[in-house]
């Protein structure tokens, strides 16, 4: 059976292959077909192998060897334990509905074989990012996601700020990427293994080395941590590097649902958690992580809190949510970290998907200040998004609370300097974040609707084949929470430590309930009850509004900082330097120099025949000359 | 007998007339025929070393030049007459088309 398990991967790499290169001549029913069975294929296999991980099996196996150089062997095989099986389940579940979901999205759109041919391209290189036994393998589908995520951004190229999202993404995710290669590249050397099991038993060899690094002596394992924490960092959309995350959303919803929400923008969570042998023995990379992590998903929340644009809210939220999942690592609870992205993929995709659905039925119109009492006319989109909303809050019986409360417990308890403080800023952080999850929904579902009649009268439903996967993503995020992920991974990740009585837990789960339902009452509060509130406060506190509204100016700074003196070198040093001068130059100094020995010599050429026998008699000439003086 | 220096100097007294032909004369057809001089300025040559050599390969040699001088006339002279019939001319100064 072991083997059949590469078929998890052959199967969207098929589904792949059949809709670039067959889709666009057949039918469209063909080609979604083929996208959402090859995705069911995958989940089927991965199915038996997560009931394989749960009769205790660890599968390692090597398919092929991938390259052979030296007495370096790299070999295309998978690791399938605790972890993976979890991811699976995340990627191939959620994927396969947001599949479904996406037929009815992008129904009649002229693109639509291409669509399906880079979701199917995206689930085969997530696929490989977790099931992949070596870091090499990490790498490689670290890189495809990428790629994928930046064909998906850019689906819609005509649109220019599609294209200029795409490359955003593109760019800020290499500048994290350069840092995971460096980490990758310093692991091998001291480790010389690229095999998890092998590199795992030699990494506590590497303590209390130190390397050069500009005059410094850094310690080895906290700089590797921390070089691959950088990718982290751009892959998952953290300070510094979040600001791709919120313009990725010029993609289409099921996109934003399945890449910058459920799976890729995971999968620094992933590596921390895969690589926690590593991170476990450098307490600075950890605090680091957490710290990252904890301010990270304070800063989001406060920008989301004042969005218009419904998507970004939700965008914002991810950024937000994923700093929880840095935070539960960064105390070395990597199980609570994985646990949450876990529920995380389940209510996130569901409020993406939920935001499409009234796109769909608003005609792409995302200002949730033209949208209001859509409530009547999208009862199961309001229904599931009302789920998905009070999952995120952290309301208990769902699965949000488990995976929340998990990680401000084991911050909380961590006994680590800024656990505490992290437990803090997590604790606002759930505040803020049921705050403004239910300001999209009392704005954009209750009251009035805001725009003319002749809009409301089209406003419908969403057909039953996006429903459905609402619905069953809807269950999903109230269900999954109970099964304990921080459990089951307890042989991949260790158990945390606790540093504080296990009484202290309840006070932890009240607080954390009290922030959610507290967020949950302000805006009802501000948005049913009194209206006109939010108009006063923005006036009154406008000068946090306007640096909140326009996100710290974080962009407007990276562009004076970094984007301009960028461009100015490309333009003034690149271009007119180094383009224009030295390599034009080169290329057409060439032909230019032997153009013009050609002037030179045609000279000779006057196409009068006697001048030809002269010089052949002066030739002649010379040769008897030179034949007699010898 | 006729002394060997003799031969070569009627030799190259042909050959250079041929050859100061050839280079001066703009007409195409006594730049052929002065070629031909040039031919046999040779061919007197092979005979009489030849001759003087009591060995017969000179004078093969010799018929075999006049062979090939007799097929290179044929050309040459179909050359010019080509000439002449599309361009009108016979002065090689006139026929500058190749000219680099």
């Amino acid at each position: 059976m072991e083997k059949y398990y590469i078929l998890i991967l052959l199967f969207p790499l098929a589904g792949f292959l059949f809709n670039i290169l067959i889709g666009r001549f057949v039918n469209t029913k063909i080609v979604s077909w083929v996208g959402v069975l090859s995705i069911l294929g995958s989940l089927i296999f991965s199915l038996y192998a997560i009931s394989d991980v749960f009769s205790g099996k660890i599968i390692e196996y090597n398919a092929y060897t991938w390259f052979l150089s030296g007495d370096l062997k790299i070999s295309f095989g998978y690791l399938i334990d605790q972890l993976t099986a979890v991811m699976l389940f995340v990627v191939c579940f959620v994927g396969w509905l947001i599949h479904i979901y996406s037929v009815g999205y992008m129904h009649g759109d002229p693109g639509y074989a291409r669509y399906f041919a880079y979701l199917n391209l995206f689930v085969f290189s997530m696929l490989m990012l977790v099931m992949g036994n070596n870091l090499v393998m990490l790498y490689f589908g670290w890189e495809a996601v990428g790629l994928c995520s930046y064909f998906l951004i850019g689906f819609w190229y005509e649109k220019k700020s599609a294209s200029d999202a795409g490359k955003k993404a593109f760019i800020v995710n290499r500048i994290g990427d350069f840092g995971f290669a460096l980490g990758i590249f310093l692991l091998f050397i001291n480790v010389y293994a690229l095999n998890y099991t092998d590199i795992f038993p030699k990494i506590p060899g590497l303590q209390g080395q130190t390397i050069n690094l500009l005059g410094w002596n850094v310690d080895l394992i906290t700089l590797i941590a921390l070089l691959l924490f950088c990718g982290a960092v751009g892959k998952s959309a953290q300070i510094p590097l979040y600001v791709w995350l919120p313009d990725a959303m010029e993609g289409p919803t099921p996109v934003s649902a399945l890449i910058h929400a459920a799976t890729m923008v995971t999968a620094g969570v992933f590596m921390v958690a895969r690589l926690n042998p590593l991170y476990g023995l450098s307490e600075t990379a950890l605090a680091v992580v957490g710290i990252i992590g904890g301010v990270t998903s304070f800063y989001a929340a406060t920008i989301g809190l004042v969005q218009r644009d419904m998507k970004r809210i939700i965008a914002y939220s991810t950024i937000s949510q994923i700093g929880y999942m840095f935070v539960g690592c960064g105390v070395a609870a990597y199980g609570a970290g994985v646990f949450h992205l876990y529920t995380h993929a389940f209510f996130k995709a569901l409020l993406f998907m939920g935001a499409g659905s009234v796109m769909h039925a608003m005609a792409g119109e995302l200002d949730i200040y033209k949208m209001g009492g859509l409530k009547k006319k999208m009862p199961i989109t309001y229904i599931t998004f009302l789920i998905a909303a009070l999952t995120i809050s952290g309301i208990p019986g769902l699965s949000g609370f488990f995976s929340k409360d998990e990680i401000l417990w084991f911050s909380y308890a961590s006994g680590k300097p800024y656990g505490k403080f992290l437990w803090l800023l997590g604790t606002i952080t759930a505040c803020m974040t049921a705050f403004y999850t239910f300001r999209i929904l009392f704005v954009a579902f209750h009251g009035k609707f805001r725009g003319t009649e002749e809009e409301f009268k089209h406003v419908h439903e969403s057909p039953k084949i996006m429903t459905i996967p609402l619905i069953i993503l809807a269950i999903g995020s109230v269900l999954v929470g109970y099964f304990s992920v921080p459990h089951f991974l307890e042989p991949v990740v260790g158990e945390p430590k606790i540093a504080v009585p296990h009484e202290k837990e309840t006070f932890v789960m009240i607080m954390s309930i009290i922030a959610g339902i507290a967020g949950i009452a302000i805006a009802w509060f501000m948005y049913i009850l009194k209206p006109d509130i939010p108009g006063k406060l923005t006036k009154a506190f406008s000068g946090i509004f306007k640096i909140l509204w326009n996100k710290y100016y974080v962009d407007e700074i990276y562009n004076f900082l970094f984007v301009r003196p960028t461009l100015w070198i490309a333009r003034n040093i690149v271009e007119a330097v180094t383009d224009k001068r030295i390599i034009e130059g080169i290329v057409n100094g060439i032909p230019k120099l032997c153009y013009n020995i050609g002037s030179l010599v045609r000279n000779i050429q006057t196409g009068q025949l006697q001048q030809y026998a002269i010089f052949m008699i002066l030739g002649i000439f010379i040769i008897v000359f030179i034949i007699l003086s010898v | 007998m006729i002394p060997l220096h003799w031969y070569l100097i009627l030799s190259s007294v042909i050959f250079s007339i041929g050859l100061i032909g050839f280079i001066i004369r703009r007409d195409l057809i006594v730049m052929l025929m002065c070629l031909e001089l040039m031919f046999n300025a040779v061919n007197i040559t092979f005979v009489t070393f030849s001759a003087f050599n009591g060995n017969m390969t000179g004078q093969i040699f010799a018929i075999f030049s006049i062979g090939i001088a007799a097929s290179e006339a044929a050309i040459g002279l179909a050359i010019v007459l080509a000439i002449f019939r599309n361009m009108a001319i016979v002065h090689s100064d006139d026929i500058k088309n190749l000219r680099g």
